[in-house]
């Protein structure tokens, strides 16, 4: 018990991550499309827990309602109405495969070697409670909201016109002439 | 008025812009004429203005010309004169009036109106109509310069005008074959005299630095000696000046030896002989040695020269006026002859008789021309006096004024060839004996000669085609009041010069000419002392011999004997004859020599060129050529090898290249993202060294 | 050990090689989009790793814009797969070689 206690943010992390990892794998080495979109669910679903262990609720309701309740089922409904499933690829590996595993192994060795020999510094672990004007935030989702229509609400309402524009695009793409 | 000067030469000219430009084939023939002869006569009657407002002014009171100015034309710079001084030549466009200007500007302007008037109908039919009065006009323009300009080099491109017009009007029918020939003939022939001339003026300003008459002829005499001391070739300044100067007047006024271009000249139309070859361009001469008469004082061989040269022309272009059958060939022959009479005066220092003579020929010449071609035109273009005869029946007017002229140019008294002539014969007589027996023997020719063509042309039965008689017409006012004008000046232009017998002078011309004549060193003006019984027995020796002359052309040719008593007389001396016909085969000795000499010349020099000249050019070829193949070699290999390459290199660099444009999005996803990887990594080693 | 950000970055790295790898190597469109996902998902964890470490909330906030964003891209991405679907009767992207140079 003591050792779930002291170690379960790690055993956790290193379960969704493994999770995340695999499930990633999966979406580019599956033949049929929808496998590889079930296996890109759980993608989500992963890299969702792994935002609420960094105490970023918010996101990661964000993250299943949009990616997993909202992209899911675009890509589900587009593959049925392609009947993608019933098709099969000969092969799934492109031609490039060889240079891209090398650039994909090295991208990753550089990376880590830069984090590991880079101090981050001591963390302060509870981000969301900030002393605003009005008190403390009464966490994540209050903070965020409270940030959101503040600072970033230039941005917030360019993005909802970029939505609009996308799903006019998007209807007027996929329109039967 | 005098300021109104430089109008008078500019009028013609304005004419010629007018005809000859401006309005060139676009107005009728009225217009043309009205412009033509407008210009000219008002170009007379500025001329006389100015002359009255002269002769009352200041200047003339005081023996002064009147000088205008228009512009600085030649700014030449520092001159270095012989006696080491300084000049600074300089040219002026400048018109001189005194009494010499003034005797030739009404001489030129009034016959020169009278011919202008006589040519629009005389011209009336020719095609070339508006040409000829450009030319005529052109003509005028710059016989007026030569008289009206104050200096030598204004002169000179008035001398040289004339020489052009008269070309351009003697080859006026220039689709026939003779008149360019002829025109050609008297162009060259002046250029030889004028090259004499040029060498003149040219000494001239290399010893006093001007051209100017005044500063010129101002400086010689007030010092002499600077024209008197020697020159070149064992001359003085004076007598080479004088011979070159003189070489330019025997060209211009056909003198012996360059008189064969006057006959020849008759080519063109008969008013142009009249003004350009009877009346003005040929006196040029006459004028330039009056103007310089400075010069010849001061050289008195040459001036002996000159008269010698007068008195010789003068009697052998009278010979040969006795034998010619065409009647224009016979007035030429006279002019030259009557020009000789000039020159003889003008040799003997009696200058103003020049000038009077000059005068009065321009009237009478003048008027036989014209009556000449009033003769020709009623002939329908026959000019040989062996088919006339017995005009005067149907050509009255023509007839009568031609008498006159006969009568003028012969010495009768009362007219005014015997004045002008009559003086020559008086100045001549004191020094020069035996010039004065030339002259008195001449004289005689030349009523003989002249009445000769008298008789043969308007007396006697009609010896021509019946298509000629039928066509026989007087000439229409327009060419028949000319006629009575000019008869009318040959009777009274010799009244201004009469002689003076003892006591009684009334001799205007001479005494208005005198400030013209300066009187220079010891040399004064001739003693015209000779005593009354003198004079009058010489004026009766040349009546006497002017009706001698008479009356052999009367018993010859006179009454209706036609051309038997010509014929006798060839027939009597049938060597002298022909020498005299074919006049003493001077052409034909120039022609052997000269001509022959030049085209050889000529021919030679062709060969040279043709030869080495083109030898040379040939060999530039050769070289050339092999250059230009080496560099079109190396243009093929160097330098498109240069060019080919670089296109080859990048047709397969580019097709290198082109396989990256695979189409494919997966391959350029995985460009994308090596070139991004690249950039990181740069980016780490970058902070990690830094 | 205790999980740091350097944890979470290497995943981060390690999503994005698999992502890229997906999108280069696949010929099938619907999974070379969902490789892109894949992509945008290791860079929000990026964001979310910096924001705690920093305790920022920026980098949350941009992370809800991406999720936003993505979310269109997709739809427009889709709508095109469809579109040349029904172009060419296939979803090969080896077929899409109009670019071919």
């Amino acid at each position: 018990m003591d050792f779930l206690v002291t170690n379960g943010l790690a055993l956790l992390f290193y379960l969704f991550a493994f999770l995340a990892v695999g499930a990633a794998v999966l979406v580019i080495t599956l033949r049929n499309p929808m496998y590889s979109a079930i296996s890109l669910l759980v993608t989500f679903l992963s890299v969702a827990a792994l935002f609420v262990l960094r105490n970023a609720e918010f996101v990661a309701m964000v993250q299943i309602f949009v990616y997993g309740g909202g992209i899911m089922v675009l890509f589900l409904f587009v593959i049925m109405l392609v009947n993608l499933h019933r098709l099969r690829e000969i092969q799934i590996l492109g031609e490039q495969w060889p240079l891209a595993a090398v650039i994909a192994i090295l991208f990753i060795a550089l990376i880590a070697f830069v984090v590991f020999t880079t101090s981050f510094g001591p963390v302060n672990p509870i981000p969301e409670r900030l002393v605003d004007v009005e008190g403390e935030a009464l966490g994540n989702v209050q903070a965020v909201a409270w940030s959101l229509y503040r600072e970033y609400l230039l941005p917030f309402e360019i993005a909802s016109l970029f939505l609009l524009v996308a799903m006019i695009g998007a209807v007027v793409l996929a329109r039967k002439e | 008025m005098k300021g109104a000067l430089w109008l008078i030469p500019a009028l013609p000219f304005l004419g010629v812009l007018l005809n000859g430009v401006l309005l060139w084939r676009r107005i009728p023939r009225k217009v043309v004429a009205v412009i033509a002869c407008g210009t000219v006569g008002l170009a007379c009657l500025i001329g006389v203005g100015a002359v009255a407002s002269y002769m009352a002014s200041p200047e003339y009171a005081a023996h002064e010309p009147f000088e205008q100015v228009l512009y600085l034309w030649i700014p030449a710079g520092m001159h270095h004169l012989g006696d080491g001084s300084f000049a600074d030549f300089s040219v002026e466009m400048g018109f001189l009036l005194d009494p010499l200007s003034a005797v030739m500007l009404f001489v030129v302007t009034f016959v020169g109106f009278w011919i202008h008037v006589y040519s629009v109908g005389y011209m009336h039919d020719d095609p070339g109509f508006q040409r000829y009065f450009v030319y005529l006009n052109l003509f005028m323009g710059a016989m007026l310069l030569l008289i009206l300009g104050n200096n030598f080099l204004v002169l000179f491109v008035g001398w040289e005008g004339v020489g052009l017009c008269s070309y351009l009007l003697i080859g006026f029918w220039f689709k026939e074959e003779f008149p360019p020939y002829a025109g050609r003939k008297a162009f060259i022939v002046n250029r030889i005299g004028d090259a004499g001339f040029l060498v003149g003026l040219f000494a001239l300003v290399s010893v006093f630095g001007t051209l100017n008459y005044r500063e010129l002829f101002g400086k010689i005499s007030a010092n002499p000696h600077l024209v008197e001391g020697d020159y070149v070739l064992g001359l003085s300044l004076a007598s080479f000046v004088g011979i070159c100067l003189f070489i330019g007047a025997v060209g211009k006024s056909a003198q012996i030896p360059l008189h064969v271009w006057l006959p020849d000249a008759m080519a063109g139309p008969t008013p142009v002989s009249a003004l350009i070859h009877a009346a003005t361009m040929v006196t040029a001469g006459v004028y330039m040695v009056v103007r310089s008469n400075v010069l010849y004082q001061l050289a008195p061989g040459v001036s002996e020269m000159i008269a010698l040269i007068g008195a010789i022309t003068a009697i052998f272009a009278a010979t040969m006026g006795l034998a010619q059958t065409d009647i224009k060939k016979v007035l030429a022959y006279s002019t030259v002859s009557q020009l000789g009479y000039m020159f003889l005066a003008a040799g003997v220092g009696a200058y103003w008789v020049a000038i009077f003579h000059l005068a009065t020929h321009a009237f009478f010449k003048g008027l036989m021309f014209l009556g000449s071609g009033s003769v020709i035109h009623a002939m329908s273009g026959e000019q040989d006096m062996r088919r006339m005869g017995g005009l005067r029946k149907v050509l009255p007017t023509t007839y009568w004024t031609f008498l006159v002229g006969t009568l003028a140019i012969s010495g009768v008294p009362g007219l005014a060839g015997f004045f002008s002539k009559d003086q020559i014969l008086a100045a001549t007589f004191e020094g020069h004996a035996l010039l004065w027996v030339v002259g008195l023997i001449t004289a005689g020719l030349t009523a003989c000669y002249m009445f000769r063509l008298l008789f043969m042309t308007f007396w006697g039965e009609f010896r021509g085609s019946e298509e000629q008689r039928s066509h026989l017409h007087e000439s229409p006012p327009m060419m028949t009041v000319p006629l009575v004008v000019l008869a009318v000046g040959a009777v009274v232009s010799g009244w201004i010069g009469l002689p003076k017998l003892g006591h009684w002078d009334w001799n205007w011309l001479s005494h208005f000419l005198e400030p013209v004549v300066a009187v220079v060193g010891g040399h004064g003006e001739e003693a015209h002392h000779l005593s009354l019984g003198l004079e009058l027995t010489l004026m009766a020796l040349s009546v006497g011999v002017a009706g001698l002359g008479i009356f052999v052309a009367w018993r010859t040719y006179g009454g209706d004997q036609g051309l038997v008593g010509g014929e006798r007389w060839a027939a009597r001396f049938p060597a002298l004859h022909r020498l005299l016909f074919n006049k003493y085969y001077v052409d034909e000795l120039y022609d052997a020599t000269v001509v022959r000499g030049t085209w050889a010349t000529a021919r030679g020099l062709y060969r040279f060129d043709a030869k080495v000249v083109d030898g040379v050019v040939n060999g530039s070829r050769h070289v050339t050529v092999g250059t230009s193949f080496l560099s079109g070699f190396f243009d093929k290999y160097v330098v498109d090898g240069l060019v080919n390459l670089i296109g080859w290199l990048l047709h397969r660099g580019s097709q290198f290249f082109r396989r990256l444009q695979t189409g494919l999005v997966s391959q350029y996803a995985l460009v994308v993202i090596v070139g991004m990887f690249v950039l990181v990594l740069f980016y780490v080693v970058a902070t990690l060294q830094g | 050990m205790d999980i740091g950000t350097a944890h979470y970055l290497v995943l981060s790295a390690i999503l994005f090689a698999i992502g890229m790898l997906g999108i280069v190597t696949r010929r099938n469109m619907i999974v070379v989009l969902m490789s892109i996902e894949l992509v945008l998902n290791s860079v929000n964890l990026n964001l979310i790793a910096f924001s705690y470490q920093f305790s920022d909330l920026t980098g949350q906030i941009m992370a809800v814009f991406t999720i936003a964003v993505a979310a269109g891209e997709a739809a427009v991405g889709l709508g095109i797969l469809v579109a040349l679907f029904r172009l060419r009767s296939t979803t090969e992207l080896d077929r899409a070689m109009e670019l071919k140079g």
